[in-house]
C-alpha cells in the first residue's frame, strides 16, 4: 500500500486541540467569580477628565432607534456641555444593541460579570433580583453614597413604578417608565370582515368568533397571541400572563407559584382552541425571528388582531421611526382591553386584563467615576431630558410631572394611562422569575407543536419544581 | 547505548525539555486547564446570574446524572448524530468525491470556475453565509420558493433539520473536495488505464483501484469533517435551535442552556460529555488508520 500523503495521527491530535480551545475559551469566559469588592464611592470624584459609557438595547435605524438617536444628539452633547461649564472635559459614548431582549440580557450579565461594560445600563425590571442576587449590580447608595436619596426626581416617580428598579427594599437604578398592555386590530380587515370598529370583546370567545370571521378573508391571519420559547418574554408578557390573570389567577401570590392548576390548563386550552381553528399562525410562533415578522405582517395589513403593549404603538407601528412604521397606523388601528376568560372571571373579579413592566438605567458597580455616572444617570432622568427624548410622542414615563404634560397628546397613551393602568398587574420581583417564564414559554411551544394542553401543563410543573429548587411554593390547586 | 540511540539528536534531556516547554505550556494552558476547569464548574450549581452566580454549590455528578435522564439532552445528541451522519459523513464525503472525482478530466477553466465556487462556501464568514440562507429560504419571497414553484413555504420551519443538514454540504464540501483531489491524483494512472481495459465500471474502479489508494484519506477526511460538525454551531444563526428545539444539536443545546437560560453549571458538564465524545470519535479513528498499517 502506498504512504498517505497527509500524515494521519498529528492531524487528529490538532482537530481536538482546536475543538477543545473553543469550550475552554467558552469555559474561561464563565469562570471569574464576581468578587465583593468595588471601588470606593468617592473614586475620581473630583477628576478633570471623565469617560463614561451608556448601553441600552437600542440602535439608530433599527431597535428602540429613538432612544438610541436620544442618546447621541441629546443627552450625550448636552451633558458634554454641561460639564465643560464646570471645566471638567468629558467623553461619554453609547454602546448600542439591536437584538432580542434575552441576548442582550446575556451580553450584560457577561459584561458585568467580567466587571467590564457600560458605565449605565438599561435593564429590564424583571432581571433586577437575578442581577442583584449575583452582585453584578449593587444599591445606588453603595455605589454612589447616601446623596442619592436627595435627587429631586424621586418624589415624581410613582411607587408601582419605583418597584421596577428595586430589588429587596433597595433601589438600583432610575425606572424609565411603564406600560399596559391592549389587544390592537386592524379596522380595515375589520370592516371586510364585518366586524365594528369599536370592537370591545368581553370573553375569549368573543375574541374566536371575531377570529372566525377574520379567517374568511384570505391572506390575513386573524389572531396573533405570543406563544413559543422564539418570543422569549414576549411570549409570558403579551400572551400567557394576561390570559392567566383573565383565567383568575396570578402567576404568583401568597407566597405560591401557578403549578398545574385549572387557570393554566385553561391558559393553553385556548392556545390550542386559536390554532385547533387555524386563527394564527403557527410558523410565526416558532420561527426565530418570530416576533419582528408578526410586526411585518401586521404594519402590512396581514393580521387581524395582535396583542401588545404600548411600545408597539410608539416604538413599532410608529409611522414615525418605528421599526415596521404603518403610515395609516392613526385611522386603521384600534385597540381593546385583553377580555377576562369571561365578564367578571378575571383576577379580582375583572372583566379585562393586562400586565405591566418596565425598566430603567442602572450604574455598573465596577464604573471608575461613580460620582459623574450618577451625575449622568441623573441628567438623563431630568424632566428637561426625558421630554427631549419624547420629542412630542407620549409615553407612560417614570415622571408624574412629564406624564401630567404628554400623555393626553395620544389616544392610545391616554386609554393605557387612564384605563389599562388601574386594572393592570406586574410580575413578581423576584430572582427565579426568569426561570418560571421560561417554563411558561415552553409550554405554549409544547402546545403549538401539538402536545395536549394537560401534558404541557405537567411539563411546565416539573420544569416549575426544578426551578424553585421544590415543590412547596407551588399550587396545584 | 541505548540513551543515545534514543537521544538521536544529541540535545541532552535537559536541552530536549527545554525546546518542549513552549508547547507543553500552551498546551496546559489552553487545553489541559480548560479541560480541567469545565469538569470543575460542571459539578456546580454555576448560574450566569442570581444567588448561584455569586455562591456557586458543589453538586458532584448531580448535572451528568440530570443529564443522562433529561430528554433535552437526549434529543439533541440524537439530534447531532443525524446531523453529523447525514451532513458530514454521507453528504460531504460523497459530495466532496463526486466533484472531485468528476472534475479530473474536466476541461481547465470548468474546474477552477467550480473549485472557486465550492471553497467560496467554505471560506464566506459564518454570519454573511447565514445571511444568505436565510434570504435563501425565506417564506416571503425566498430564491428557494421562487425556484421551486412552493410560495409559502418555510423551510427553516417545516424541515428544520433537512435545512440545516444541506446548509452544511453546501458550506463544508470543498475540504473533502480538496482532500479528495490531492488524493486521486495519487492514485496511478496506469492502473485505473488498466482497469479501464479490462472493462471495469466507474463504480468498480472505484471500489477496486481507487479505495484501496485512498482509504487512508478518507479516514482522515470521515475523522475531520466529523470532529468540525459535531462541534459546529453555524445553525444556530439560521434557526437558533428552534422551532421547538427540532435543530439544538449539542453545541446549541449547550448555548441554550448555559447563556439563554444561564444554567452555567449545566451547560459546562454537557460540555464536558462532549469532549468526552470528542475523544472517543478520534480515539476510534486513530485505532482504524493503525490497524490500516
Amino acid at each position: 500500500m502506498t504512504g498517505v500523503p497527509l500524515s494521519s495521527s498529528p492531524i487528529p491530535r490538532r482537530s481536538i486541540l482546536i475543538g477543545t480551545v473553543g469550550m475552554a475559551a467558552a469555559a474561561l469566559a464563565s469562570c471569574d467569580k464576581a468578587s465583593s469588592s468595588t471601588s470606593s464611592t468617592s473614586a475620581n470624584a473630583t477628576s478633570r477628565t471623565v469617560t463614561l459609557s451608556i448601553a441600552a438595547n437600542a440602535i439608530s435605524g433599527g431597535k428602540s432607534s429613538k432612544e438610541a438617536d436620544w442618546f447621541a444628539k441629546y443627552v450625550i452633547p448636552e451633558f458634554i456641555k454641561a460639564q465643560q461649564a464646570k471645566g471638567v472635559t468629558a467623553t461619554v459614548s453609547f454602546q448600542p444593541s439591536g437584538v432580542d431582549d434575552e441576548q442582550y440580557k446575556s451580553k450584560l450579565a457577561l459584561d458585568l460579570k467580567s466587571k467590564s461594560g457600560a458605565d449605565i445600563v438599561s435593564l429590564d425590571g424583571i432581571w433586577v433580583g437575578e442581577f442583584a442576587q449575583a452582585g453584578y449590580i449593587k444599591p445606588l447608595k453603595d455605589v454612589v453614597g447616601s446623596s442619592v436619596t436627595s435627587w429631586e426626581g424621586w418624589s415624581q416617580i410613582p411607587e408601582a413604578v419605583q418597584a421596577n428598579a428595586a430589588f429587596d427594599g433597595n433601589t438600583f437604578g432610575i425606572p424609565a417608565g411603564t406600560d399596559g398592555r391592549v389587544l390592537y386590530f386592524n379596522k380595515k380587515l375589520f370592516a371586510q370582515a364585518g366586524l365594528p370598529a369599536n370592537w370591545q370583546p368581553t370573553s375569549w370567545t368573543d375574541l374566536i368568533s371575531a377570529g372566525e370571521k377574520l379567517a374568511t378573508l384570505s391572506g390575513v391571519t386573524p389572531l396573533q397571541i405570543d406563544a413559543g420559547t422564539a418570543m422569549g418574554e414576549a411570549t409570558t408578557m403579551q400572551g400567557f400572563l394576561p390570559l392567566l390573570v383573565g383565567a383568575g389567577q396570578q402567576i404568583y401570590a401568597n407566597g405560591k407559584w401557578q403549578g398545574n392548576t385549572q387557570a393554566v390548563r385553561d391558559v393553553l386550552t385556548f392556545y390550542q382552541a386559536i390554532l385547533a381553528k387555524k386563527l394564527e399562525d403557527s410558523t410565526l410562533q416558532l420561527a426565530a425571528k418570530g416576533r419582528d415578522e408578526s410586526f411585518g405582517a401586521f404594519a402590512q395589513g396581514k393580521i387581524g388582531v395582535l396583542a401588545e403593549g404600548d411600545y408597539f404603538w410608539r416604538s413599532v407601528i410608529n409611522p414615525n421611526g418605528g421599526d415596521a412604521p404603518m403610515a395609516t397606523r392613526d385611522s386603521d388601528v384600534g385597540w381593546a382591553f385583553i377580555p377576562a376568560m369571561a365578564p367578571g372571571k378575571g383576577v379580582g373579579g375583572a372583566d379585562y386584563a393586562s400586565m405591566s413592566g418596565g425598566g430603567g438605567y442602572f450604574l455598573n458597580p465596577s464604573t471608575p467615576y461613580p460620582q459623574q455616572a450618577w451625575e449622568l444617570l441623573t441628567f438623563m432622568s431630568s424632566k428637561a431630558a426625558i421630554l427631549a427624548r419624547l420629542d412630542g410622542a407620549a409615553q407612560v414615563t417614570a415622571r408624574k410631572d412629564v406624564n401630567s404634560e404628554v400623555l393626553s397628546k395620544d389616544p392610545l397613551l391616554s386609554f393605557v394611562s387612564q384605563k389599562v393602568l388601574p386594572l393592570t398587574h406586574y410580575r413578581p420581583g423576584l430572582a427565579v422569575y426568569p426561570q418560571v417564564s421560561l417554563a411558561l414559554q415552553q409550554a405554549t411551544a409544547d402546545v403549538v407543536s401539538g402536545k395536549s394542553p394537560a401534558d404541557a401543563a405537567t411539563a411546565y410543573q416539573a420544569a416549575l419544581v426544578k426551578a424553585l429548587g421544590g415543590a412547596d411554593q407551588v399550587t396545584t390547586s | 547505548m541505548s540513551d543515545r540511540a534514543a537521544d538521536a539528536a544529541g540535545l541532552g534531556r535537559p536541552r530536549a525539555a527545554a525546546f518542549m516547554a513552549p508547547a507543553l505550556l500552551l498546551i496546559t494552558a489552553f487545553l489541559v486547564v480548560p479541560a480541567l476547569w469545565t469538569l470543575v464548574l460542571g459539578a456546580t450549581n454555576y448560574r450566569l446570574t442570581g444567588l448561584a452566580a455569586a455562591n456557586p454549590q458543589f453538586v458532584g455528578t448531580g448535572n451528568i446524572t440530570e443529564a443522562l435522564s433529561d430528554p433535552g439532552f437526549g434529543w439533541s445528541l440524537w439530534l447531532t448524530l443525524l446531523f453529523v451522519l447525514g451532513s458530514a459523513i454521507f453528504g460531504q464525503s460523497l459530495a466532496g468525491l463526486s466533484l472531485a472525482w468528476s472534475l479530473r478530466s474536466a476541461p481547465k477553466v470548468v474546474k477552477a470556475v467550480v473549485e472557486t465556487l465550492v471553497l467560496m462556501a467554505w471560506i464566506l464568514p459564518s454570519s454573511v453565509v447565514a445571511f444568505l440562507w436565510v434570504a435563501y429560504l425565506s417564506r416571503h419571497g425566498g430564491t428557494l420558493n421562487a425556484i421551486l414553484q412552493t410560495p409559502g413555504t418555510d423551510w427553516l420551519i417545516q424541515h428544520p433539520m433537512a435545512s440545516i443538514i444541506v446548509f452544511n454540504i453546501w458550506r463544508g464540501t470543498a475540504f473533502s473536495m480538496l482532500l479528495f483531489s490531492a488524493a486521486l491524483s495519487a492514485v496511478p494512472p496506469s492502473q485505473m488505464e488498466s482497469a479501464r481495459l479490462v472493462g471495469a465500471g466507474t463504480l468498480a474502479q472505484l471500489r477496486d483501484v481507487v479505495f484501496p489508494h485512498i482509504r487512508g484519506h478518507v479516514l482522515t477526511n470521515t475523522l475531520l469533517i466529523s470532529l468540525w460538525t459535531f462541534n459546529d454551531f453555524t445553525p444556530y444563526l439560521l434557526t437558533a435551535g428552534g422551532p421547538n428545539h427540532a435543530t439544538e444539536i449539542l453545541p446549541v443545546f449547550i448555548y441554550n442552556r448555559a447563556l439563554y437560560g444561564g444554567e452555567l453549571g449545566y451547560g459546562s458538564a454537557i460540555s464536558f460529555l462532549m469532549l468526552i465524545i470528542n475523544l472517543v470519535i478520534a480515539l476510534f479513528y486513530v485505532r482504524l488508520l493503525r490497524e490500516r498499517r
